[in-house]
Formats: structure tokens, C-alpha cells, sequence
């Protein structure tokens, strides 16, 4: 079958394209397909704003260590339960941000260490400042920080969203809880992303029993209740293992359970395009099945599969984060928006320091965006439609 | 129909079978078994389990044998409605599962009817009165219903019910009818606690309801037979809810199969935070003490469960929508 095509297209010998059509026409007639989705995405003002946040979210995974001013770990008694001090933009009609130092008293009736901010200290915010040492992007050693105090330790004097229980810093647990967060969201979707572009595409491409034992599949795993599934799995996880271990297993745990739904949209896609003119003629001079698959069939999809991929996103995030909060996930140390809301999770510890739920919102606004993202993807995965 | 029917059941059949070589298999994941951390929490609690007395316990519970063994001595009792015994327990596990099974069946039930009742008449608002301020309110509800997770819901609930009313919204009974034997006044009691968690594991699904509901109505709006209905001269009401509802209703029926799975998982996590007695923390408490034949029945059972459900949304449908039948046979 692999034998040379005899036929062979020549450019110039096409028929001339039509000249004479208004000039905004002619643009979408010679534009790309990946313009033409650019164009269309560009109009859904809400997906245009997610797409900013999502970034804004990844650069945050990047640069955590630089917007942290603490290290996420110091704990420290005397600093437990702090809450989150007021940042005083302007001081005396300039700009020039400060908080207040905080006392420490111990309440006389209650015994409770309560605080007190000082209104005689003021401690002056500071930027691109040296603080706790860190390698940025894992190679540059350097002490940069993006917010701290001149002069003092930043994380002695200044606790923007106030301190957890063992006097650990939020905010700069929060930024790193982030960067654990969303990338185990983003490995679990590649690996979910494979199984189902394998097994969608196998389920679609061939036909017959193969896809219905696939489809059968998909039906039994996608009516199981997941979370007791998780549960499960997460729990036979050995207590030893090391966080980077624990955080493959959560990552495989939750693609596991997860590739179904990118397996229905592949499979979808084949089918629509199985019998399209292209695939048939690239079987026809003598492509083979992967050929076909790989050079003319994926690509006209991939739109699709983006949209999909972004779309299933939140759900990743949401299941490491309540593994992680139920205690079967990413246990301490490790810290992710999960781990840091397990501390919320009693009603009595919230209700007086509030301050402890702070990491759902990262949580539901990441969710948010990447849907409001994956739904402007898809609209505009397909440029040819209405 | 029949066919179509039979054809869905056998598959349920296949799965309940799937799922009870899941639960399984997941049970004898860990490494180590029962007696290991029976062993582990006794010598927590100072006492030694002697070498004789180990063996003795793991022979008593048949966890020497091969694990297809045990299987099958799981299944060939299941079979007859016998669970096994709990072994952190000591009792059998229909025993300690009792009650709170029901509870899990009432209040998924719960949310599920919630979702329909809610998002019916939602959906159609929102389609019949395209941007309206009504719809948007309603889209913009049904975006925060499904970007937030259902324990973070239940979490800040929670948290505003203690702040601005001081009382515990959590439970499905109050302190003082908890272990009462059954009655009206219990029941009753049962059905003031539920509209709060029905609501947190109904509300995503509300949202999605919603959506398709909307989209299929809008669709099915504009097509000539409804133009045709006003024609003749039917009242408003009577147009939209005799053809399109009835035509939109389709995705709606079928989609029960997928949002059950749904809320019944929602229901363990939402369970654990507002302090339900359903199987939910049961089944995490088991997980953690390898009781496997406990923690099994949970999964397995939990798994029956949407699978029945799942069945009779198949059978609503065929009955909702006479072309399936007609296809179908």
C-alpha cells in the first residue's frame, strides 16, 4: 500500500482565488484557522478575563516562593492563631503601605492568647526585598522577595492574612498550597488526557466490539459513585510513603477516574470524521493508521480536545482538594489548598478564626475561571459554525 | 421495550458485579491487613498481641487464603444477605451499617427531588424569558453552584449559621430524638433537617439541569410546530408546557443517571462536615481501620444504589420518550 501518490497538486496551477471581495471579508477568507478561533474567543468578554486569572494562577505556581514572605513552615507558639492584620494604604497623605505591629496579650478571664494591634508601631511594607533563601524556578539561588520589612525578619512582624494554628504564616501557605494545588490539577488532566485520547480514539477509529466494550467500560466506571471509590484507593496508600510519592498516586488516583469524558468527546470527534473526504483520501493514497490518525486527524480536533482538557480541569482540583481535606490525600507536610482548609474543618475553630477558610476562595475562583475559559474555548473550538 | 430494558438490566448486573470486584480489590490494596492494625492500635494503647494470637485471628477471618478465595466466601454470603462481621466492630455489618444506610437513601432522594423541583420551573423562566434579569440571576446562581465544591458549601453554612444564629445547622435530628425509637414526631423531626443538606449536595446538580434545560427549551422553541401551537390559538402557558417542555423533558430524564452517582458521592464528604449519620464517616472511619468487609459493603452497597437508580431513569426515559422504544425494538 505504501507506494508514492501519482498525483501531484501543484500550487500554481490551482484556480486563482477570487479578488474582488470587501476588504473585511477577504481577512476571514485568507485567515487560519487558529485566527479564526482567536477572533471568535476574543468576543466572550468573560472567558477573555478567566483566561487572565488562569494565567494570573500559573504564574503564582511559578513565582510562589517570591510573592511568599515567610517560610511556609516556621512554626512558632507564641505567634498561633493570629488574624489577619489591616494594611494601611497611605500614611499621612502619601503612599507609603504599612500595618501596625501586633501585641500579644493573654486574655486575664479567658487565658487565651488574644492580639492587639499596636497603633504606636507602624511596620513599613517594603518590596523586592531579602528575605528566607530560595532557589526561583528551582535553578537561581537568590533571598528577593516580593513584599517584607526593611531592617527585620518578615515573618516576625507581618502576617497579611493572619496565622494558623502552629503560628505558621497563611499567606505564604496559601501561595505555596497553590503551586501543589494546580499543578497536581494539571498532571492529572495530561495523564487523563492520554488514556482518553488512546482510548477514545481506538474506541472511535475501530468500531465495532472494541468500542463497545470501551463504551460499556465508560458506562460501569462513570456509575460508581467516586468519591468512596477515592476514598478507597487513597487510603491504601502506604502511611510511609514521601509526599512526592503521595503526590503521584493523588494524581493518578484522580485521572484514573477522570479520562471518561475526555474519552466520549475523541471518540465523538472520530466518528463525525471517519468517513470526511480528507481522512478517506489520506487512507486511499496509502497513509498509514497512524499517519492518518496523527498527521490529519488530530490536528483538526485538537481545538476540541483543549476545550475539554480545560473543562475538566476544576474537577481535579476539586477532587485533590477534598481527598486532601478528608485526610486521604497529600497529608503535612505538604501543603495544598486542600491541607490548609483541613484545619477548617470544625465549626468551633472557624467560627473563631474565621480566617481559616480563606483558602476556598483560590479554590472557587480557580474553579470558576477555568470553566468560564473551557466554555469560551469551546465555542470558539469550532470558527466554521454559526 | 422490553428488549431495551432487559438489555439495560443486564448491564446493571454487570456492574454491580464490576463494582464489587472494585470494592474488593480495593479493601485488600494496603499492605498489611485487619490484624496488622489491630496489632498496631493495641500496642498504641500499651497491650502486646502475642504471635499465636495473631495467627489465631487472621485464621478466624480467613485472611491467610488467596484473595479470589476470599472473594468468592464474600460474595457466595452477600449473596444471601449476609455481610460478614465488622471486625473493628465486632458486630455483623448490616448490624453496624443499620440505620444509616436508610439515611443515605433518604437524603440523596432528598437532594435529587430537590434538583427537579427547582430546576423545572428554573429552566423553563429562564428559556421563556431569555435575558431577562430573572435568567441572569438564575445563570449567575447556577455558575456559583457548580464552581463551588459541596463540603465548601456546607463548611461556610455551617459557618454562617453558627455566627448569625448560633445554632448548629448540621445532623438530620434534633440532640434529644437522636436515639429515639421511631415515631411521628421523629419523622417529623427528620424532615426539618433535611431541606439544608438536600440542598448543599442538590445545588450543583440544579445547575446543571438548569443549563440543559434552558439550552434544549430554547431550542425547541423556535421550532414551526410551536409557532403552529400559537397559531391556532392556545394560551401561552398551555403551548410551552404541552409540546416543548414535554420534548426538552428528554435530556432531563436521562441525565438522572449521572447526577445520582453525583449526589450520592457528594453525600460522604457533606456527611463528614455537617455530622450526618449516614454511612458516609462510617465508611471513612473503616478505611482507615482496614475493616475491609465494613468498608467494602459500604462501596458495594453505595454502588447498588446509583445502579437502581441509574436503571429506573433508563425505564423513565423509554416511557418519557416513545422514538427510543420505537429505535429500540
Amino acid at each position: 500500500m505504501a507506494t508514492t501518490p501519482d498525483v501531484v497538486v501543484d500550487p500554481a496551477a490551482a484556480p486563482p482565488l477570487e479578488t474582488a471581495r470587501p476588504p473585511g471579508e477577504a481577512r476571514i477568507f485568507v485567515a487560519s484557522q487558529w485566527q479564526l478561533m482567536w477572533w471568535r474567543f476574543r468576543k466572550h468578554k468573560i472567558a477573555l478575563v478567566s483566561g487572565v486569572v488562569v494565567l494570573g494562577f500559573y504564574l503564582v505556581v511559578v513565582g510562589a516562593d517570591f510573592l511568599a514572605y515567610a517560610d511556609p513552615d516556621a512554626s512558632e507558639a507564641q505567634r498561633s492563631l493570629m488574624p489577619p492584620q489591616r494594611v494601611h494604604l497611605f500614611d499621612g497623605g502619601r503612599l507609603a503601605p504599612y500595618v501596625h505591629g501586633v501585641k500579644g496579650v493573654r486574655d486575664p478571664q479567658t487565658f487565651k492568647r488574644v492580639y492587639r494591634p499596636d497603633p504606636d508601631r507602624k511596620v513599613r511594607l517594603r518590596f523586592f526585598v531579602r528575605g528566607f533563601e530560595y532557589r526561583f524556578l528551582g535553578l537561581i539561588p537568590t533571598t528577593r522577595h516580593l513584599i517584607g520589612v526593611a531592617g527585620s525578619e518578615a515573618d516576625k512582624s507581618i502576617f497579611l492574612l493572619g496565622t494558623d494554628v502552629q503560628g505558621r504564616d497563611l499567606w505564604s501557605r496559601l501561595m505555596f498550597g497553590t503551586r501543589i494545588s494546580l499543578t497536581i490539577g494539571l498532571f492529572g488532566v495530561t495523564l487523563s488526557l492520554v488514556l482518553g485520547v488512546i482510548l477514545g480514539g481506538i474506541s472511535g477509529f475501530y468500531g465495532g466490539v472494541t468500542d463497545t466494550v470501551i463504551q460499556r467500560t465508560i458506562e460501569i466506571l462513570r456509575s460508581i459513585p467516586t468519591i468512596p471509590l477515592w476514598m478507597g484507593l487513597a487510603a491504601a496508600m502506604p502511611r510511609d510513603w514521601t509526599i512526592l510519592q503521595v503526590y503521584f498516586a493523588i494524581t493518578i488516583i484522580i485521572s484514573l477516574l477522570g479520562w471518561t469524558e475526555l474519552a466520549r468527546v475523541v471518540r465523538g470527534r472520530f466518528l463525525a470524521m471517519r468517513e470526511e473526504d480528507f481522512v478517506v483520501s489520506a487512507r486511499l493514497v496509502g497513509c498509514t493508521q497512524m499517519r492518518t490518525i496523527f498527521i490529519h486527524m488530530v490536528p483538526s480536533f485538537m481545538s476540541h480536545i483543549i476545550a475539554a482538557t480545560t473543562l475538566a480541569l476544576p474537577a481535579m482540583i476539586i477532587s485533590e482538594t477534598a481527598l486532601s481535606f478528608l485526610g486521604l490525600g497529600l497529608r503535612p507536610p505538604a501543603i495544598s489548598w486542600g491541607v490548609l482548609l483541613q484545619q477548617a474543618q470544625n465549626v468551633q475553630t472557624v467560627a473563631i478564626s474565621p480566617w481559616l477558610m480563606l483558602p476556598a476562595a483560590p479554590v472557587i475562583v480557580a474553579v470558576m475561571a477555568f470553566n468560564f475559559l473551557g466554555d469560551g474555548l469551546r465555542d470558539a473550538a469550532d470558527p466554521y459554525g454559526r | 421495550m422490553l428488549a431495551y430494558v432487559g438489555r439495560r438490566a443486564l448491564l446493571a448486573v454487570f456492574t454491580v458485579w464490576a463494582i464489587s470486584v472494585l470494592s474488593f480489590v480495593i479493601i485488600q490494596l494496603p499492605p498489611g491487613d485487619y490484624v496488622t492494625s489491630y496489632i498496631a492500635q493495641m500496642a498504641s494503647m500499651g497491650s502486646v498481641v502475642s504471635d499465636e494470637e495473631a495467627q489465631a485471628l487472621r485464621i478466624q477471618y480467613g485472611l491467610g487464603q488467596p484473595i479470589y478465595v476470599q472473594y468468592l466466601k464474600w460474595m457466595k454470603q452477600v449473596v444471601v444477605g449476609n455481610f460478614g462481621m465488622s471486625m473493628e466492630w465486632r458486630r455483623p455489618v448490616t448490624e453496624v451499617i443499620g440505620e444509616r444506610l436508610w439515611m443515605t437513601v433518604i437524603v440523596s432522594v432528598a437532594a435529587l427531588l430537590l434538583t427537579w423541583t427547582l430546576a423545572l420551573p428554573i429552566g423553563i423562566y429562564s428559556a421563556v424569558r431569555q435575558y431577562s434579569p430573572g435568567d441572569y440571576v438564575a445563570t449567575f446562581i447556577g455558575f456559583i453552584g457548580l464552581a463551588v465544591p459541596n463540603f465548601l458549601l456546607a463548611l461556610v453554612l455551617l459557618y454562617l449559621g453558627f455566627v448569625f444564629f448560633s445554632a448548629h445547622i448540621g445532623g438530620l435530628f434534633s440532640p434529644e430524638l437522636q436515639d429515639a425509637p421511631w415515631s411521628f414526631e421523629r419523622a417529623w423531626d427528620l424532615a426539618k433537617h433535611l431541606p439544608i443538606p438536600a440542598l448543599i449536595l442538590g445545588l450543583a446538580g440544579t445547575a446543571q439541569q438548569v443549563r440543559i434545560m434552558r439550552a434544549n427549551l430554547l431550542d425547541e422553541l423556535r421550532k414551526p410546530y410551536v409557532v403552529t401551537a400559537r397559531a391556532k390559538g392556545l394560551s401561552e402557558l398551555r403551548t410551552i408546557l404541552k409540546y416543548p417542555v414535554r420534548m426538552a423533558l428528554n435530556p432531563f430524564a436521562s441525565t438522572i443517571g449521572y447526577t445520582l452517582p453525583y449526589i450520592v458521592s457528594g453525600s460522604i464528604i457533606v456527611s463528614l462536615v455537617l455530622g450526618l449519620p449516614t454511612v458516609g464517616p462510617l465508611l471513612l472511619k473503616a478505611l482507615i481501620a482496614q475493616d475491609m468487609f465494613l468498608a467494602g459493603t459500604i462501596v458495594l452497597l453505595l454502588g447498588l444504589m446509583t445502579v437502581i437508580g441509574t436503571l429506573i431513569s433508563d425505564i423513565l426515559l423509554v416511557w418519557i420518550d416513545p422514538r427510543i422504544r420505537l429505535e429500540q425494538t
